[in-house]
């Protein structure tokens, strides 16, 4: 188990166990199986990679999900 | 039959409506099957993390077997935050391409940014998306944003959100006539006279989201806005008759009247 990673998840700082992947990520904010979109550092994060890709300590994050709007 | 034709799709209602303002999610439902529109619009935005865990989403009141999702960039000021936005939104909604760019130029006005609406369309049209473009009543514009390969144009009415109706007419007679993307007018409406009109000025669909949210009754609002765009269209095709200010014609006959008293 390595170094705690610092992220921010819709501009709220978290310290979160390392390595996390996104599927992770997603448990530990209680969103797993919600219909969401992710975002890292201003690039879009397929949901194909969520199972895979790793978050890195500094990473700032957007969950993103469709709400009403005109 | 008559359709509205977007990006090579067909679609028998040429009302789109928002799902922003209303109570609850509902409301929401009832008042846009009582639209009967096909396309609606969401926003994309973040989700609440730690809270209302259980809450019902959006997308299920809206299912894409029913209705094809519009998102929009609604909120963004430059041409960067909106490409994002949508990029985030094809990746929501599974790699779905068609959207609405909106790129604001100030809060007080909501008056479309057209240098950065014009940017984010080229970008997004390279990318792959299907741009449907919220844009000023300016034709030349509108033009340009067909040019670049946007899929529909959608010049204000007024102001969003404000219900004042058609401001200028002409100016959004120039694009019908010069645009061959569809025309939808988006913003501005506030009753179903004002969609009414829109339709009889040969647009080829109207865009709407507080005009009936903010009904006294939106559900009932909603049905009196797909008549109107209905009304609206079937006029348009009718072709009105020529007015003829200065000359009144009876419609009844001017021979076989009665004996005129003497």
């Amino acid at each position: 188990m390595s170094a705690p990673i610092r992220i921010t998840v819709n501009g709220a700082p978290r310290e979160l166990p390392a390595p996390l992947t996104f599927t992770q990520l997603l448990g530990e904010l209680d969103l797993a199986g919600r219909r969401l979109a992710v975002e890292r550092n201003g690039e879009t994060v397929p949901r194909s990679r969520f199972g895979d890709a790793r978050l890195a300590d500094g990473d700032r994050i957007e969950v993103v999900i469709a709400v009403g709007g005109g | 039959m008559d359709k509205l034709v977007v990006a090579g799709k067909a679609y028998s209602s040429r009302l789109l409506v928002g799902t922003g303002k209303y109570r609850d999610f509902d409301e929401t439902r009832r008042a846009i099957e009582a639209s009967g529109a096909e396309i609606v619009t969401v926003a994309i935005r973040r989700t609440n993390i730690g809270q209302n865990a259980g809450e019902a989403s959006l997308l299920e009141v809206l299912p894409t077997s029913k209705y094809t999702i519009l998102p929009n960039t609604a909120g963004c000021y430059t041409a960067q935050d909106a490409v994002r936005t949508l990029r985030l939104a094809r990746e929501l909604l599974d790699g779905h391409a068609l959207a609405k760019l909106e790129v604001l130029g100030d809060a007080a006005s909501l008056y479309p940014n057209m240098p950065e609406t014009l940017a984010a369309a080229k970008t997004l049209v390279a990318e792959g998306f299907q741009v449907m473009a919220y844009c000023s009543d300016d034709p030349i514009m509108a033009k340009q944003l067909e040019e670049l390969g946007c899929v529909a144009v959608m010049p204000l009415a007024s102001l969003i959100g404000s219900g004042m109706g058609i401001i200028n007419p002409w100016n959004l007679q120039i694009i019908i006539d010069r645009v061959k993307v569809p025309v939808l007018v988006d913003a501005g409406i506030g009753t179903a006279s004002d969609a009414a009109i829109a339709m009889e000025l040969g647009c080829d669909g109207v865009l709407m989201n507080t005009a009936i949210a903010r009904a006294r009754e939106p559900v009932r609002m909603a049905h009196a806005m797909k008549l109107a765009v209905e009304a609206g269209r079937e006029a348009f095709l009718a072709g009105r008759m020529a007015k003829k200010p200065y000359e009144a014609s009876a419609s009844s006959p001017s021979s076989g009247l009665i004996q005129k008293s003497a």
